[in-house]
């Protein structure tokens, strides 16, 4: 669009033609204030905080609705202008209560501080103020109407933004309300973005509330660990007894992948943390029972132990289990320790999505995967399975409002009529598992349309489907865990086919993609590098098992046979999880790490009381491949990190960690100075270390001490250190992987988490089980 | 839910008459109002459903208008106007005598359910002030004598 | 049913009709009705718009908005349909003339409905009657269903392969409603809430498409300016004021009434000699000339010509054309108060200045009446109005604003009198005993 020049304020500004004036103002650093207006929602025009002088215009214009024009002259601060804004406050605050100094918004609250810009402290009422009973709302919501200026932001982000439409305006005048779907409660998603938009404290949130004064708490951005979305989130922490507590989530700076959106777990799921079954002690079955001890007799005994086993029936009579929740550098470490140290390729996780396959059938093909920022731009969409309102709620904040702002077309095949279904352009529903046939249709196999129809999408309706998708020139495609192995690559070869497509493989867990991507498989390495043939971590890591491992169910299954002498496991809960019965381990010895006493840790012989994610630093990798650093906010006395834990196994063991961890002087990591055009790099990042209170102490429990050989060795792991150090995301190719081992599909179990459940986790967060108890139960859940 | 004969051929004719189903809402509420006596929970639930809205959306409108009501209220609603041109002619007076008459209030229902009281903006009357409307019917050019007269008819009529 | 006045100095063209059983369909095409249509559609589109143009006839609704020009602003081509919406959401305190007209003559509304949808090129008119006008919408209901019995309406219409449907509509109660914006969202179903301008309606209206919002006096103009002529039609009234306006006289009058009378008729002959004068021999305190909204005139400003343009150069407006006359019996403040509840009562609740500003206006004035007053509250009184004047999302704030401002600089004493616990000094009780209950 080509631009206009105007003048605010006697200053010459370009902006584009179409730009709201408002829009214009702040990016040339002129602050317009407003209430009601909104980036990305409906304009109002309602608060008239913004009106400005237009030359020419007889009266003041709202610069929220306003839109620019060539040679328009703006005056944003004249004394018209202060005394109407002034004059708007006043208006506010004579039925607002006043009561900044027990209200949650006090000192983060846009009234107080537009009342302190505009001078209205003075008041010129007399009168009883109009006042209404605070109203909860939901476990996690409540509305003190006479703090509410009415600027709509909530109606519109839960309407326009959500699809949710939970909120409406009542009443007229002076007695209008903002009033929630079922008369005196809310029924929704409970994102709580109503509550996080809101200028002043009309809207609290029931975690948050009464806890704390905003002034009191840190704030640190890092990574939410619930589901594979990796949304940015700021949190607030603060002192208490048992180390530093975690008081509320938001990103209410924007400053992640996902703007200022998160969902009821991010928002709030954070709790589990503070959980009263927190483990801080490490545990030793001692007569069957398990039993408190130190750090040091339960290392002791595990270093005995695995290395007895090891050295008495070999590496391949231990299995290994580690987590989609940990770090990519703990996840890299445990793959390492595995093998190096326990001579086992017997390792494996909790696998959600067939990263394995989608590594292999991209092999070769760079710029084939989209990032979480591209799918709010993308022209076009497909969807394949997966719901993601409820098991991806960012990317179907992405996808609903690329189609709300960007008229970009929506397509979803699925089993299911999603409520992602009410943004297409085109759906196609498909009988239960029958995703892979309806690829095969769209790649040009019309044999299959009559397996494919259905009331909702008939012969007519899947060949418009076909035509509209084949059309289109640039087109994100995203799928579930409903598509594994061979038809993978079956829906990569028909993406091929199309001018540009850019690929989403959805998995379950924070660190899903981290996981694989760091080779805890039994056949692959690292950056999907098959474990019989990388030549690369032969020569640095040493001598490595060759020999295919067992997936997690075979080790199952050795554990039956009395094979599976030891099992170590790192933040997971497959007996918990993946339905194994508990008995089967009863002859091996068992190491848990975990933060709970899950139904694994119960049979564990010892158990290691661990972090969180947001108890530690490091990097994490969504669903999307996006890289992402993970900073230490939360602390509970008495865990450590996963991190440690490994090393300090490694340690017992009697290992020279330094061969684990390059850390220190002396090691054969270079820290980057070796790279030509970015050597150097060492010294600033430690700058950036010190600059974000990571303390560069270079122990070998220092995460950051291997990140630098992550970044060598996995392959699209190479990215700006700067950057992630400096907390923005960045973009992981899949396709620099080594070529992949196909597996089989059962070895995909999905986590069929939805937006109030967060696997074994969500069962610990008080706030995702007070919501889902007060949830009306569901009517007929017909067995069809 | 059980609405009249006429009301159902009303309502079939009415969506008709636009591109978009909901555009029949406001004047729908009203017939339904009258013919149930207020909005009640069941006629939002199956009004929202035949037009595809939400109850919550539905409820936002009725408390818009103000001559929509999820409240039941008396049989013949009094509604004085005492908006200035009323006002200037006695409409205050009216709705005071009406007040002591009836013994009830603004908003208020006599305890036989007879009657309803209202104190209402300008119903556009204005030159034949000051007036009221029972129900749909106006009644102008009041004195408190004329007033009594009406009430007393209502009463009659309402009780035979 | 309204009773019916006359004067002399009357000229009636809209209200010809009235009286005279033009309810019926037959009685309305003896007296010339459904003439005027059949000319239009003789005629091109942009014929018809240059005759109301030039025919000098400004919106009745209250803006004055020249009927012609409006009309002009409708793209010819539109892939959204068109439409016509009549406005007789008649709500403005004083006004009471849309009624008379929809009782006694519906058939020239829709006449003039049809008119305005040939001249832009619609096939889509609506009649938006407001809620408490029942009678009236069944008359109108009848009425349109004759038109449709005669083939004056639907399809094909006089033969002339014009397809042309018109609809009434019925309001629930809200002033804000009669705004021409909040009209479109309540005619599609929902809260009267503004619609952000611009787009202005005949660009982007109902449903989005290009809509002619016209008031239904404006309107019921139309077909008699067709069959009169622009020119006759222009010679009644004063330069850039065409043809007649029914004023509704009513107050403190010895014959209220609505009477239709030329732009430009004297105030104060209006008042004096239409009107009958002030009754009880009291003498005139003030007139609100054009509805609620419009500042008041003091005795000695009403001898002025009642059009658009004088009375805005007498510092107030020509408004809906309800005259509502005060003796001096009437406390100002006790009429302020009123009417600020009117609009306190009737504000959206959209945007903050007048949604609050109202709401403490009236608070202000309930307690200043009372006698609980304080010398600073007349200031403030002044203050809230002004910082509401021009600020608000839709004009309701501005009407609200526009009165009150003028009641405190016209009538400044008499708020003064009110001071120091001081009983009204037109009230028969004691004031202070209606002080409201503070919290
Ligand atoms: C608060 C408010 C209330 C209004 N009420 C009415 C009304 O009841 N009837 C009406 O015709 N115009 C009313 N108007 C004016 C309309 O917005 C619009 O200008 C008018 O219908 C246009 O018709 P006209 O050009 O024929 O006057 C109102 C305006 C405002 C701001
Ligand atoms: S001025 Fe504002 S609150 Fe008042 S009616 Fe208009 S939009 Fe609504
Ligand atoms: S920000 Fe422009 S009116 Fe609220």
């Amino acid at each position: 669009m080509p631009d206009v020049s105007l003048t605010v304020d006697g200053r010459k500004l370009t902006a584009p033609a179409g730009t709201l004036l408002i829009e214009a103002c702040k990016s040339a650093g002129i602050e317009v204030p407003s209430f009601c207006y909104y980036p990305n929602l409906p304009l109002q025009g309602a608060c008239r905080m913004c009106v400005v002088k237009v030359e020419k215009m007889p009266k003041l214009q709202t610069a929220c609705t306003t839109v620019v024009t060539e040679g328009m002259i703006v005056a944003t601060d004249s004394d018209e202008v202060r005394q109407a804004r002034k004059a708007m406050v006043e208006l506010l605050l004579g039925n607002h209560p006043l009561d900044c100094p027990v209200c949650d918004a006090g000192g983060e609250c846009e009234l107080q501080d537009m009342t302190f810009s505009y001078g209205a402290a003075e008041s010129r009422f007399m009168e009883a103020k109009n006042h209404r009973e605070e109203q909860q709302w939901s476990p996690v919501a409540y509305f003190d109407r006479p703090r509410c200026i009415l600027c709509y932001r909530c109606v519109r982000v839960c309407g326009e933004a959500m699809d949710v439409w939970a909120l409406g305006v009542q009443n007229r005048g002076v007695n209008s309300v903002i009033a929630p779907n079922q008369d005196d409660h809310l029924e929704c998603e409970e994102c709580g973005m109503c509550i996080d938009i809101c200028p002043v404290g009309a809207l609290t949130s029931g975690a948050y509330r009464y806890k704390t004064r905003p002034w009191e708490m840190n704030h640190v951005g890092t990574v939410c660990t619930h589901c594979g979305d990796g949304c940015k989130t700021t949190l607030g922490v603060r002192r208490c007894d048992t180390g530093m507590e975690i008081v509320r989530g938001d990103n209410r700076d924007k400053s992640g992948i996902n703007n200022d959106f998160l969902c009821i777990k991010g928002r709030y799921a954070f709790d589990f943390a503070h959980n009263d079954e927190r483990l801080t002690q490490p545990l030793i079955r001692k007569n069957g029972k398990l039993t408190p001890s130190t750090w040091e007799e339960a290392f002791g005994l595990i270093g005995k132990r695995f290395a007895e086993v090891r050295d008495k029936d070999g590496g391949s009579a231990i299995g290994v289990v580690g987590s989609n929740r940990t770090t990519n550098e703990e996840n890299y470490l445990l793959s390492k320790f595995a093998r190096v140290v326990l001579k086992t390729n017997n390792l494996d996780h909790h696998r959600t999505a067939d990263y394995a396959a989608f590594a292999a059938a991209l092999h070769g093909k760079p710029g084939k995967t989209a990032s979480m920022r591209e799918v709010f731009n993308a022209p076009a969409m497909l969807l394949i399975g997966n719901d993601p309102t409820n098991q991806h709620p960012l990317l179907a904040w992405q996808i609903r409002n690329n189609v709300r702002l960007h008229r970009s077309r929506l397509y979803v095949i699925n089993s299911a009529p999603i409520k992602l279904r009410r943004q297409t352009a085109g759906f196609g529903l498909v009988p239960t598992g029958a995703e892979a046939r309806a690829i095969a249709f769209l790649a040009g196999d019309d044999s299959l349309l009559d397996s494919l129809v259905s009331d909702i999408t008939n012969r007519d309706a899947w060949s418009a489907l076909r035509d509209k998708i084949r059309a289109e020139q640039n087109l994100v495609i995203a799928f579930g865990s409903e598509l594994r192995g061979a038809d993978i690559q079956k829906l990569v070869n028909f993406a091929s086919s199309l001018t540009a497509v850019k690929l989403i493989c959805l998995s379950d867990y924070a660190n899903s993609r981290g996981a694989a991507d760091m080779g805890l498989y039994p056949d692959l390495l690292p950056g999907y590098q098959p474990a019989s043939s990388a030549d690369k971590f032969h020569h640095e890591w040493g001598g490595l098992p060759t020999e295919k491992g067992l997936s997690l169910p075979e080790m199952v299954d050795a554990a039956k046979a009395g094979k599976l002498k030891a099992l170590y496991v790192v933040g997971s809960n497959p007996i918990g999880r993946l339905s194994i019965d508990p008995f089967v381990f009863s002859k091996s010895f068992v190491v848990v790490q975990d933060m709970f006493l899950t139904e694994t840790a119960t049979i564990a012989d010892v158990v290691l009381p661990a972090a969180n994610a947001y108890e530690k630093s490091g990097t994490c990798t969504n669903t999307c491949g996006d890289l992402q650093l993970v900073k230490k906010a939360g602390e509970v006395t008495g865990t450590k990190p996963d991190f440690e834990m490994i090393v300090r196994i490694a340690d017992a063991m009697g290992f020279d960690v330094r061969k684990l961890v390059p850390f220190g002087g002396g090691t054969h990591a270079d820290m980057g100075q070796t790279r030509g055009a970015q050597s150097g790099e060492a010294d600033r990042h430690a700058v950036w270390l010190e600059a974000h209170n990571l303390e560069p102490k270079m122990t070998p429990f220092d995460p950051i001490a291997i990140l630098d050989e992550i970044q060598r060795l996995v392959a699209g792991y190479d990215v700006s250190r700067i950057n992630l150090l400096a907390g923005n995301d960045q973009h992981i190719e899949i396709a620099e992987s080594g070529p992949s081992v196909l597996h089989k599909p059962e070895l995909i179990v999905p986590a069929n988490d939805d937006l109030f459940s967060s696997g074994t986790l969500g069962r610990y967060s008080h706030t995702l089980n007070s919501v889902m108890e007060n949830k009306p139960a569901e009517t007929d859940v017909a067995a069809d | 839910m059980k609405f009249s004969e006429e009301f159902e051929s009303r309502f079939t004719e009415m969506l008709t008459h636009y591109p978009t189903k909901r555009s029949v809402l406001v004047p729908t509420l009203l017939y339904a109002q009258d013919e149930i006596g207020s909005l009640t929970g069941e006629i939002i639930a199956e009004l929202a459903q035949r037009l595809d809205l939400t109850e919550l959306e539905v409820r936002n409108v009725i408390s818009y208008y103000s001559m929509l009501t999820t409240k039941p209220r008396g049989k013949y609603n009094v509604q004085v106007c005492t908006n200035i041109a009323c006002m200037l002619r006695g409409g205050e007076e009216l709705l005071d005598h009406c007040k002591k008459k009836l013994g009830i209030g603004h908003k208020g229902t006599t305890q036989d359910g007879l009657f309803a009281l209202e104190e209402v903006e300008c119903i556009g009357a204005c030159s034949w002030a000051p007036a009221i409307q029972v129900n749909y019917d106006f009644h102008e050019n009041l004195t408190i004598e004329k007033m009594d007269k009406v009430l007393d008819e209502y009463r009659k009529k309402g009780t035979q | 049913m309204a009773s019916l006045v006359s004067h002399p100095d009357e000229v009636r063209v809209v209200s010809k009709r009235f009286g005279q059983g033009a309810t019926n369909i037959d009685r309305y095409v003896d007296l010339d009705g459904y003439k005027a249509v059949q000319k239009a559609l003789g005629m091109q589109p942009d014929e018809i718009i240059n005759e109301v143009k030039s025919s000098g006839l400004r919106g009745r609704g209250g803006a004055g908005f020249s009927t012609g020009m409006k009309w002009s602003f409708v793209p010819k081509q539109s892939a959204k349909p068109k439409y016509v919406l009549c406005n007789g959401d008649e709500s403005e305190p004083g006004t009471c003339k849309d009624r008379l007209i929809f009782e006694h003559d519906p058939h020239a509304v829709i006449e003039g409905v049809m008119i305005a949808a040939i001249a832009v090129g619609s096939h889509t008119g609506y009649i938006y009657i407001r809620g408490e006008y029942r009678y009236v919408s069944i008359i109108m209901q009848k009425a349109i269903q004759d038109a449709y019995a005669r083939g004056f309406l639907g399809k094909n219409i006089f033969g002339s392969g014009y397809d042309l449907d018109i609809y009434w509509h019925g309001g629930a109660g809200a002033y804000e409603v009669g705004e021409e914006s909040a009209l479109m969202e309540s005619l599609e179903g929902k809260r009267g809430i503004p619609r952000i301008r611009p787009p202005f309606p005949a660009i982007v209206g109902l449903w989005g498409g290009p809509t002619v919002i016209n008031n239904a006096e404006t309107l019921a103009s139309v077909p008699h300016i067709m069959l009169g002529g622009s020119e006759w039609y222009a010679g009644i009234g004063t330069p850039k004021n065409g043809g007649t306006r029914l004023f509704c006289l009513a107050g403190n009058l010895n014959k209220p009434g609505v009477y239709e009378l030329p732009m430009g008729y004297n105030l104060k002959k209006m008042i004096y000699e239409v009107g009958g004068g002030i009754p009880g021999g009291r003498k005139l305190k003030a007139v609100v000339p054009g509805g609620s909204s419009t500042p008041v005139l003091l005795p000695q400003e009403i001898d002025v010509p009642m059009d658009f343009d004088s009375l805005a150069k007498a510092g107030s407006m020509l408004g809906s054309g309800g005259v509502v006359v005060l003796d001096d019996s009437t406390c100002i403040v006790k009429f302020a108060l009123r009417t600020i509840k009117f609009y306190q009562h009737e504000s959206c609740g959209w945007c903050i200045p007048c949604r609050e500003g109202t709401d403490w206006l009236k608070k202000t004035l309930t307690r200043f009446h009372a006698g609980a007053g304080l010398k600073k509250d007349i200031d403030n009184i002044y203050y809230l109005a002004e910082n509401m004047l021009g600020k608000t999302f839709c004009p309701l704030g501005d009407a609200a604003a526009m009165p009150t401002m003028a009641f405190v600089k016209k009538f400044r004493k008499e708020f003064e009198d009110h001071l120091e616990g001081r009983p009204c000094p037109f009230e028969k009780v004691g004031a202070v005993e209606q002080l409201p209950v503070m919290a």
